[in-house]
């Protein structure tokens, strides 16, 4: 395709990105590195139904003044970023040098709310998707051979849990684990421990939250495999078995190379899914035992103070957290691209 | 009372009153666009107000629980997208401080007549808003369960206790307290409360600059965590719903609960009659040997926006006013502690007036309370699972906070 006839293809894609993911991405940039402008604060009589105070009050018209002089706010650079709710810089230099073991850091680090929800964030992403992706292959394998009556049925109730929306899924859940719920009273049975609760030990809600994740994202990873292993060539497949190798051989070393590029494109999704986790946060109301980036950025905007300077720089260091996870498996498929294009 | 009646009673009601009600809403000209909380106490009052339209009177709500994330942007807005919204203590913060509402004085002059001068939210010598339901977090408990257990209702947080354990050690509940620590707003809440029942004060006086890293600061959450060891151990994930159901399903014999709840908890949905027969409700106790009850008042009533025009406003002023007359009130009078003309007292309200009558403090209306709040809610989990001590928690408190005010300009 010649140069310019691509660029008027691409044209219109690329003015929409620019207009809702460049621009908004500046927007928040420039919104991360100023704080409010300094408040004008009065003492003033207040009087509600239950008496009159001293209170201080915001004056409105000499703040607005000041507002309208600093419309973007008090440049505050990095401040946001290394702050004590984010980064911060000096708390873990302190933790760092006051620590005489790595256990002792790491607790002191754990301490930081930005840090707490970091590492959940983290775990959830790393456990989730290896899961998501062998269990994935495994339902899609098993569906594949199933009898053709069947296939439409199993097919279906495998994306289930896909389908149902996931604050309400998780809620479902959540009520379902509760220590007066069936699975939770259930366990407790089993286990013989009347005072198990999933919900109130920090180690059980996040295993509780990775099992939810495995659930909920598998039939993506199951549909995409499944659709490609109906293009596995069935002659190499035979081939493989005239050449004696079992099943466990032929998927190793036949399916799984010719569906690679799909297992990098559900991994590279996945990433970026798992990396965002927010709802089942919300839906299994486990903010006391983890936390999310995402849950991050929506407690600082939630309440009656909107602290967007601090919403906005945890959502750039999210875009740079994506940025890393996804860098080792982009360089790969660039790597690739230019083997192939030489 | 089923849905159902209560459904029909408000149809009769609006029918009833439809003709009257344009007479007396005395205005002729604009438009009424409410913004509210979700439940039914302001159903009451926007249902009325609704009756106002016709004759030139436009009226839309929008009535929902996330309208304290609406209100500053839509207010902000020229011309605003709502005339008026439903505002407590805690959200007419950020619209003060932005200037969003209009002063109401002239208003108040000319339609209300018919309030009283308590339900006047004046400040620096503005009325700002007008209140119209009152509320407070208090004690409910079961008077079969207190008998069996052989102890006398609390009336301090340490009676509290000492009830739990007579309970858990007569084997009648293993969990027979709760109250809504839900992390975040909730659990937030419980800390002021019972940290201004303690006696204690949020900053150094007359300044921004957050003061609970104390001794106070410290029993507070001592006593919290001393109740929380008889709830369920699910404690971290109660809100209001979560804890209504409990009672209603006969778990609890001890709970601190919402005003605004007992109504629900006091009719006969939901519940068996042995648990509805058995709850009573007293005022907020107090702790550590204090005089007030360790509560906060809240009030819930209605604001202005100052980017419309003087007829819309007239016009929702009058409205809403309109939605507050006696006779509604009198229609409605079980839903809510009404401040307005027109309210008898229930057995619903007992809590509430109760804990106002022992003196307990409104919560504070300060520009920065907001941002120690959301602090609040969101470090002292920790404490109360035991992985960190109190003053620990109270440090992280106090760090969270100072970083946010720093940034919303409230410190330097």
């Amino acid at each position: 395709m010649p140069h310019r006839t691509f660029f008027w293809f691409i044209l219109p894609s690329l003015l929409a990105m620019f207009l809702f993911i460049a621009m908004p991405i500046v927007s928040v940039v420039i919104q991360s590195i100023f704080v409010e402008p300094e408040q004008v604060v009065v003492t003033t009589q207040t009087c509600d139904p239950f008496g009159c105070t001293d209170q201080t009050q915001v004056d409105a018209e000499a703040t607005a003044k000041v507002r309208a002089q600093y419309p973007l706010g008090r440049f505050n650079g990095l401040g946001t970023y290394l702050d004590r709710n984010h980064l911060a810089a000096a708390d873990v230099a302190e933790a760092w040098a006051s620590s005489d073991s790595p256990g002792a850091f790491w607790a002191k680090l754990m301490n930081l709310s930005f840090y707490r929800a970091l590492a959940f964030t983290l775990t959830y992403t790393f456990v989730v998707t290896p899961f998501v992706l062998v269990l994935g292959l495994a339902v899609a394998l098993g569906v594949n051979m199933l009898p053709g009556v069947l296939k439409g049925p199993t097919i279906f109730v495998s994306l289930l849990p896909m389908i149902v929306t996931p604050l309400i899924g998780s809620l479902i859940l959540f009520w379902m684990i509760d220590s007066r719920g069936i699975i939770g009273a259930s366990l407790q049975t089993l286990l013989n421990d009347p005072g198990l609760s999933l919900k109130a030990s920090p180690t059980l809600t996040w295993i509780t939250l990775i099992i939810y994740g495995i659930w909920h994202n598998l039939p993506f990873a199951f549909i995409v495999f499944y659709a490609g292993l109906q293009t596995v060539p069935s002659e190499t497949l035979e081939a493989a078995i005239v050449d004696g190798a079992n099943r466990w051989e032929r998927v190793r070393y036949v399916v799984v190379p010719y569906i690679a590029p799909l297992v990098v494109f559900v991994l590279l999704i996945q990433f970026m899914d798992n990396f965002r986790v927010f709802e089942p946060i919300v839906g299994f109301s486990a903010q006391a035992n983890a936390s999310s980036l995402s849950y991050y950025i929506y407690n600082d905007l939630s309440g009656t103070n909107r602290q967007f300077n601090s919403a906005a720089a945890t959502s750039i260091l999210t875009i740079i957290g994506v940025g890393i996870l996804l860098a080792p498996v982009l360089i790969r498929t660039w790597r690739d691209f230019n083997r192939k294009r030489a | 009372m089923s849905v159902l009646r209560k459904a029909l009673m408000g149809a009769a009601f609006v029918a009833l009153s439809g003709s009257a009600a344009m007479a007396g809403c005395g205005v002729t000209a604009g438009n009424v666009k409410l913004l509210g909380n979700d439940f039914a106490a302001i159903h009451d009052v926007a249902d009325a107000a609704a009756t106002c339209a016709g004759d030139g009177v436009t009226f839309s709500s929008n009535l929902t629980s996330e309208h304290d994330k609406l209100g500053v942007p839509a207010l902000t807005a020229d011309p605003a997208q709502y005339t008026t919204v439903h505002v407590t203590a805690s959200t007419i913060v950020p619209l003060l401080g932005g200037g969003l509402i209009r002063p109401l004085d002239d208003l108040v002059a000319k339609y209300g007549q018919g309030l009283k001068k308590t339900q006047l939210i004046m400040v620096d010598g503005k009325v700002m808003a007008i209140a119209f339901m009152a509320n407070a977090q208090h004690l409910f408990y079961r008077k079969d369960i207190l008998d069996q257990a052989g102890v006398e209702p609390p009336k301090t947080y340490e009676d509290v206790l000492a009830a739990a354990k007579a309970i858990r050690d007569k084997g009648l509940m293993q969990y027979p307290f709760a109250l809504n620590t839900k992390v975040g707003w909730n659990l937030g809440e419980e800390f002021v409360n019972m940290y201004l029942g303690e006696g204690g004060s949020f900053f150094k006086q007359g300044t921004a600059e957050v003061a609970i890293n104390n001794e106070t600061g410290v029993k507070t959450l001592n006593m919290l965590k001393d109740l929380v060891a008889y709830s369920d151990p699910d404690f971290l994930t109660f809100d209001s719903n979560a804890t209504s159901k409990l009672w209603e399903s006969g778990n609890l014999a001890l709970a601190t609960l919402w005003g605004s709840r007992a109504a629900g908890l006091l009719d006969d949905t939901g519940s068996t009659p042995e648990v509805v027969s058995n709850t009573v409700l007293a005022g907020a106790p107090t702790v550590g040997g204090g005089t007030i009850p360790a509560s906060t008042l809240w009030w819930d009533g209605f604001a202005i926006a100052k980017n419309i025009t003087d007829a819309d406003a007239e016009a929702s002023f009058a409205a809403m006013v309109h939605g507050l007359s006696p006779d509604n009130i009198k229609a409605h009078n079980d839903d809510a502690v009404w401040l307005a003309e027109g309210y008898t007292p229930t057995p619903a309200a007992a809590g509430v007036t109760a804990t106002a009558q022992a003196g307990a403090k409104p919560y504070p209306m300060l520009p920065y309370m907001g941002l120690l709040h959301t602090a609040l809610g969101d470090n002292l989990a920790g404490f109360l699972q035991g992985s960190e001590s109190a003053e620990q928690a109270l440090a992280d408190v106090e760090a969270a906070y100072t970083s946010a005010a720093k940034d919303a300009g409230f410190l330097k």
